[in-house]
């Protein structure tokens, strides 16, 4: 490579190099343009092969000829310690940039461009985008299932009033926080059941009642993540305790419960609450399928949220134990007041990915006959008058699901790292 | 004091014993009412329906027992490829995350958190319900690397036919077993006289030269059956010969592998990062080339940290696989917990024996990590 030397780039030429490189690599890309979306090749005389690799050779070449070591410009040191450190980063470098612009443009010509977003019917969607009338039309039944459109007020109100609820606790005063355990574990799941059974259920005080099997939509998977959250996190907790018991039959009942669950798939789990539960009650009773749902939905997350907690309290020092035994402490006020606040911080990353996975299995229960958010899109599919629209509809489930998720997990990074203390 | 540790336990128990036993005098009143008897006796009836795609002979007129067997076989095939795949991808993706280029990083960081924030259940319906539809009918379909088509109704490969494969097979298990005693062999010889041999090299060697040899010595020999296009009816085309591959299939492993891999990648970027500068900056210091380094220093730590919550995934990714039920690709629930229940109504045998069949896979993957974390793990003295 020595002899090569003269046209090595260095910061004397700078100017010349840079503007020659950067030429070199707009000449790529601008080739790379034309060969996918004008289909003209301006290097169309170049035999096949080598025609094909001209963008990222021209672009190779230029990002070659504008690294230059400390050049003294900010932004061009900047590039080069970052993308552009040697050929081969090169290269990965160049394969990215073309790919984004590969997938970018179609992307956005199908999302924005070439979408209809006015209309009514199926007949407005003319352009070769998305139809996003079949998502304006078909909005209320995939936010609220099959729920009457008149009574929609109803569930919109229980939600405010339990999102509100559950913001109460922040402007606890001082005085009142030691509480605040009680009100999230014990009060706020009998308000929020009681709100949803008379509000969203109805029946009494002359509000018109709506059986379970016609709420739906992604209403229907707050309501089944929400229970299903709320009520697996203190099982886990009691199961996570049993399992490190130090009496038999209590760890090893603890043991096989949440290894039974942890060893078979939800879905066999949301079969076994269709079809094999009702065989195992008396005859004549009958427990509602949303309600068998967010049972079994609690129970196999239970079991994940108890092997949590367990690599937390693994965590712990033996110290702590021995300390708090030595102030004269009992099992309950040890682990209430020692062990459980200690060792629930250290596994605030884990109980969030429990969440999310929760929060992603919800759309399951379509196996049982529910219809959340993405059983809805499965029947709006076969709709005859809507036929051939099921991009769009996964496409927005996606988004939806993607925003919540995303933001949870971001959320859970916020609480650990405040609560995160030295020790 | 002996009383505050017999009760707890004691009430436990009774506990327990109440809940199963009200479960099974109403599951036996039940089943009295209905005139059905608790057994396993169905498995042996003629399932009489049709499964799509199966790796063993199979047709309506064979038994529950056999229809299982199919479910099962098209489960563990699913969950075998995305394991492979989602552990290469996964590798790849996670040390791509640690690029020091930033583009590759950023790339890499957007893939994860773009597949792992997205229900499986919708990816596979994406997947299945609206890219694999999008694909060209038989008759249109492009030849793919010469000889595949891609088409809405499948991917069509060129098929290998073996002539006695049993000896190709043989050669090769005969292979693996002289590589794990020349392994042993060097390893030995290492300990012992210092002595290093290109080990990998040579087990490559081994590995290629003896199943090689039965070609020319064994009789065994190598064919291609390649897809060609039939016509049906007038407007209806499919492919003969060579392999489909059902889009169920497809769209399963997809889906599974870029879901799985996102979480894999997270472990992986965990694991590598887990093992201290230190390690590295002493490791050359005393003299090891850097692919020494990785090989002897780095690696072995990393797969520590990394083995554990990688198991979990693949258990997981086992479990997932059976969302192919949603797609009707015939896996075990779909064929058994599905098909066959509907035929025999027996709820509770069919739900208990897969629910066993996944526990069992689950205690047997689970075993196998664990076996081989331990192998792993630091000798402590």
């Amino acid at each position: 490579m020595s002899n090569l030397n003269f046209i090595k780039p260095n910061k004397k030429n700078i100017n010349l190099f840079l503007v020659l490189g950067i030429s070199f690599f707009t000449l790529g890309i601008l080739d790379f343009c034309f060969n996918n979306f004008y289909e003209t090749n301006i290097t169309g005389f170049l035999p096949g092969f080598i025609n094909f690799f001209t963008p990222l050779i021209f672009a190779m070449i230029g990002l070659y000829l504008i690294r230059i070591e400390y050049s003294g410009i900010k932004l061009l040191d900047e590039i080069n310690k970052n993308i552009n450190t040697n050929n081969f980063n090169a290269a990965l470098s160049v394969s990215i940039i073309l790919l984004i612009i590969f997938s970018v443009a179609p992307l956005l010509n199908w999302f924005i461009l070439d979408a209809n977003f006015v209309g009514e019917s199926k007949e407005a969607c003319t352009g070769g985008g998305a139809c996003w009338v079949y998502i304006k039309v078909w909005f209320n039944r995939f936010i609220y299932g099959m729920y009457p459109n008149a009574e929609q007020w109803r569930v919109n109100a229980t939600f405010i009033i339990v999102l509100a609820l559950m913001g109460l606790g922040y402007f606890f005063p001082l005085k009142f926080k030691k509480y605040l355990t009680f009100y999230y574990v014990i009060l706020l799941p009998i308000i929020s059941f009681l709100l949803i059974y008379y509000l969203i259920s109805g029946g009494e005080f002359g509000l018109e009642w709506v059986e379970t099997g016609a709420w739906g939509g992604l209403s229907l998977t707050f309501i089944v993540s929400f229970f299903s959250l709320i009520f697996c996190f203190p099982i886990g907790m009691m199961l996570a305790l049993g399992r490190r018991s130090e009496l038999g039959v209590i760890k090893y009942s603890s043991l096989s419960f949440i290894e039974f669950w942890r060893g078979v798939p939800l879905i066999t789990v949301l079969f076994m609450s269709a079809v094999m539960f009702p065989m195992f009650l008396p005859d004549g009773t009958y427990v509602d399928k949303l309600i068998r749902v967010i049972v079994a939905i609690t129970l196999f997350e239970a079991a994940y949220t108890a092997e949590v907690i367990r690599g937390g309290l693994q965590a712990l020092p033996r110290g702590q134990y021995d300390a708090a035994k030595s102030l004269g402490m009992g099992y309950w006020r040890l682990h209430l007041l020692v062990i459980l606040p200690q060792a629930l911080k250290l596994v605030i990353p884990g109980i969030a990915n429990t969440f999310l996975a929760l929060i992603k299995d919800t759309p399951l229960i379509f196996v049982v006959g529910l219809l959340e958010l993405v059983g809805m899109l499965n029947l709006a599919k076969t709709n005859p008058k809507w036929l051939g629209f099921s991009m769009e509809g996964y496409v927005f489930a996606g988004i939806i699901f993607w925003i919540i998720c995303y933001s949870m997990s971001k959320y859970s990074q916020k609480l650990e790292l405040k609560y995160k203390t030295d020790r | 004091m002996k009383f505050k540790k017999i009760l707890p336990q004691f009430l436990t128990l009774l506990f327990i014993v109440i809940i199963f036993g009200f479960f099974t005098m109403n599951a036996q009143e039940n089943m009295d009412t209905r005139g059905i008897e608790f057994g396993f006796g169905f498995l042996k009836q003629e399932a009489s329906f049709d499964i799509q795609f199966s790796l063993i002979d199979y047709d309506g007129s064979r038994s529950y027992a056999r229809a299982y067997l199919v479910g099962l076989l098209n489960t563990l095939l699913v969950s075998f490829i995305g394991i492979v795949l989602c552990t290469l991808l996964g590798v790849v993706v996670g040390v791509a995350r640690l690029s020091p280029n930033y583009l590759i990083r950023k790339t890499a960081s957007f893939y994860i958190e773009f597949f792992r924030n997205i229900p499986l259940l919708l990816q596979i319906f994406f997947w299945y319900f609206a890219a694999l539809r999008a694909l060209p009918m038989p008759e249109d379909a492009p030849l793919l690397l010469g000889s595949s088509f891609m088409t809405i109704k499948g991917l069509y490969t060129p098929a290998a036919i073996w002539n006695n494969f049993d000896v190709f097979f043989i050669a090769l298990i005969i292979a693996l077993i002289i590589i794990y005693f020349f392994n042993k062999f060097a390893k030995k010889k290492q300990e012992e006289e210092g002595k290093q041999y290109p080990k990998f090299l040579i087990s490559l060697a081994i590995f290629i030269i003896i199943p090689a040899l039965t070609f020319i010595i064994g009789g065994v020999d190598l064919s291609w059956s390649f897809p060609e296009l039939k016509k049906l009816a007038k407007t209806s085309f499919t492919y003969e010969g060579g392999l489909g591959i059902p889009p169920e299939l497809i769209a399963l492993t997809l889906a599974l592998t870029l879901y799985t891999a996102t979480f894999i990648a997270e472990n992986v970027r965990a694991g590598i990062q887990g093992v201290g500068k230190g390690q590295k900056e002493a490791a050359a210091s005393i003299g090891l080339t850097p692919s020494q380094v990785l090989k002897l220093v780095i690696m072995p730590q990393a797969l520590r940290i990394i083995i554990p919550p990688t198991t979990n995934q693949y258990l997981n990714l086992t479990k997932n696989s059976s969302l192919a039920a949603a797609i009707a690709y015939p896996d075990l629930v779909l064929v058994f917990a599905g098909t066959a229940m509907m035929q025999t109504g027996r709820a509770i045998e069919i739900v208990a024996i897969t629910m066993a069949t996944y526990l069992t896979i689950s205690l047997f993957i689970s075993a196998f990590m664990n076996w081989y974390n331990k192998r792993i793990a630091i000798q402590e003295k």
